[in-house]
């Protein structure tokens, strides 16, 4: 290839990088500084209301995963379902939140944090009270806009960087 | 005095930085000429269109966001598309809008990702990439507001999208319409003229306007080739027709124009954002359809203008909640078929050039 000028289109490439030198940093470091994740987060956990429930498994039904095992009996006197078990192998689990949605009662929810690490694979089956919400294992606002409204707001990087051009 | 010598078969891959995944190509090499190239497919197989068959309509849109997991959005999209063609599900004007700004906002996505890392690979290393990734960030930033994941979005239901857009939204999608074409400008200004880059791609990998069609290659690979074809104005599908766009087209069909006709479109995407953005209407989001689809026995084949090419889902129903058999036309697999022909007779180092400027995801490829 014949170039007439050679390195003017480098030295245009490198003006560039150079104005970058005076900006505002894009990247946060990490586990000091945190930024807030959005309200409808997909955490790596199922949080489960087990008054709203009525074990009625139609998220059993819809989770393509086959993560969430349910077992009932009926109670002869109301009629009505009774929870003997509710057990979500998270390690199935694809965080997909179609459960979330396919529960008529709103008693399923997707958790609000995802640093969930275990170290041994049988800890991520949780079952029962294991589901149950709690100050550490809040809810994400998936499916549900009024959890979402008490969330943090999201951080964006949208309104993060300003720069004056 | 003569040298002897003889061809010379090395494997390329699967575990390369430079094959985006696990690709892999048995290269034989006469000194740096490549002589003749196999690619080698399969790592990273898992079935996905025989497990679709077991899953409802809507359980299968997590599978589809493994396709290409650079664009699920555009997966789910054609996926959706597809079904409510089958079964005849008619979707709010909301949720159209909604659904053409993601897939915008989508193929911005994949088209820095497929810049950077071609940049990546004919020498300008991470530099552009990351500059191009925080663009990306800010995208990503809005498919979470919208979806709650990043990658594997899961948003798009048959009959509109799964979740309105919070109020929040807006703003910040207008935020990020002003300041991207100025970024799209400095990206011009970082490498468009950089003689590095031309005498690297210029003329290298030439891809005729004849072969690319011939071996059925899609988006802006074909583009690139002098064709103008683009099924958002080919065939529209969803509202494209209410919006004013080009489409850029290359004239040589070598790698340089393969990159500047995705730098174009980026330009264009934003263009149509700006315009479904003003005219984005309130209302349902959501049509209401009933939770275990049973379309009628039949069979529908539908195709989008994914990032990377011709996106297409053949289903055929048997009227039971799953599909009887479900088919993906993969666009980079088909892509890559050309890949031989472009290919033989250059140097090794052209050969990752040439390979980067294809923009392929194994996750479509393997499927
Ligand atoms: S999030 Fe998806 S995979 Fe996980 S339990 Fe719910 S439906 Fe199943
Ligand atoms: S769908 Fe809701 S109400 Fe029914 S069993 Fe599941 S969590 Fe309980």
């Amino acid at each position: 290839m014949k170039f007439e000028r050679y390195g003017i289109g480098i030295a245009r490439g490198m003006m560039v990088t150079f104005k970058h030198l005076f900006r505002h940093p894009t990247v946060s470091q990490y586990p000091e500084q945190r930024l807030n994740m959005s309200r409808r987060t997909r955490g790596n956990e199922l949080i489960w209301n087990n008054v709203k429930c009525t074990g009625c498994v139609t998220c059993a039904k819809s989770c393509p995963q086959g993560a969430i095992h349910i077992e009932t009996t009926v109670d002869p006197a109301t009629n009505k379902y009774n929870v003997l078990k509710i057990e979500v192998d998270t390690g199935y689990c694809i965080q997909c939140g179609l459960c979330v949605e396919a529960c008529p009662y709103e008693a399923i929810y997707m958790g609000y944090s995802v640093e969930r690490a275990k170290y041994r694979r049988g800890e991520l089956v949780q079952a029962n009270e294991m589901l149950l919400a709690s100050p550490d294992r809040p809810a994400s606002g998936y499916m549900n806009p009024h959890i979402a409204r008490e969330l943090p707001r999201q951080t964006l990087l949208v309104e993060k960087i300003v720069e004056k051009r | 005095m003569t040298i002897k010598t003889e061809p010379f078969v090395i494997n390329f891959g699967p575990a390369h930085p430079s094959t985006h995944g696990v690709f892999r190509m048995r290269v034989v090499l006469d000194g740096e000429v490549v002589l003749d190239l196999e690619p080698v497919y399969g790592y990273l197989h898992r079935g996905i269109e025989k497990l679709a068959e077991q899953r409802t309509y809507t359980g299968i849109i997590p599978l589809t966001d493994r396709l290409d997991y650079l664009a699920a959005m555009s997966n789910n999209l054609a996926h959706c598309i597809a079904v409510e063609k089958l079964a005849g599900i008619k979707v709010p004007e909301r949720a159209e809008y909604l659904r053409v700004i993601l897939a915008e906002l989508q193929r911005l996505c994949s088209h820095l990702i497929a810049v950077g890392a071609f940049l990546n690979d004919s020498g300008a290393f991470m530099t552009p990439i990351l500059y191009m990734l925080r663009e990306r960030e800010k995208i990503l930033d809005l498919f979470e507001m919208l979806s709650g994941q990043r990658l594997t979005y899961n948003d798009m239901r048959p009959g509109g999208v799964s979740q309105d857009a919070p109020e929040e939204f807006l703003p910040a999608l207008h935020k990020f319409v002003d300041q991207m074409p100025r970024y799209l400008d400095e990206y011009d200004q970082l490498l468009a003229k950089n003689e590095i880059l031309l005498a690297r791609s210029k003329g290298v990998g030439i891809l005729s306007k004849e072969l690319a069609i011939n071996s059925s290659a899609s988006g802006p690979v074909l583009r690139a080739s002098g064709v103008k074809w683009d099924i958002r104005k080919a065939e529209p599908y969803s509202i494209y027709d209410r919006f004013e766009f080009e489409i850029p087209t290359g004239t040589a069909g070598d790698c340089y124009d393969r990159y500047l006709v995705r730098m174009l479109e980026m330009r264009q995407s934003v263009r149509i954002i700006e315009q479904a953005m003003k005219q984005f209407p309130s209302g349902e989001y959501r049509s209401r359809v009933p939770k275990l689809i049973r379309p009628p026995v039949g069979e529908v084949y539908s195709r989008i203008e994914a990032p990377k090419g011709e996106l297409a889902f053949y289903i055929v129903s048997d009227s039971s909640i799953a599909p009887y058999r479900y088919h993906i036309r993969g666009t980079s697999l088909i892509n890559l078929t050309a890949l031989r022909d472009m290919i033989v007779g250059w140097k090794v180092a052209d050969l990752i050039v040439i390979f980067g400027s294809i923009d392929i995801c194994m996750g479509e490829v393997d499927r």
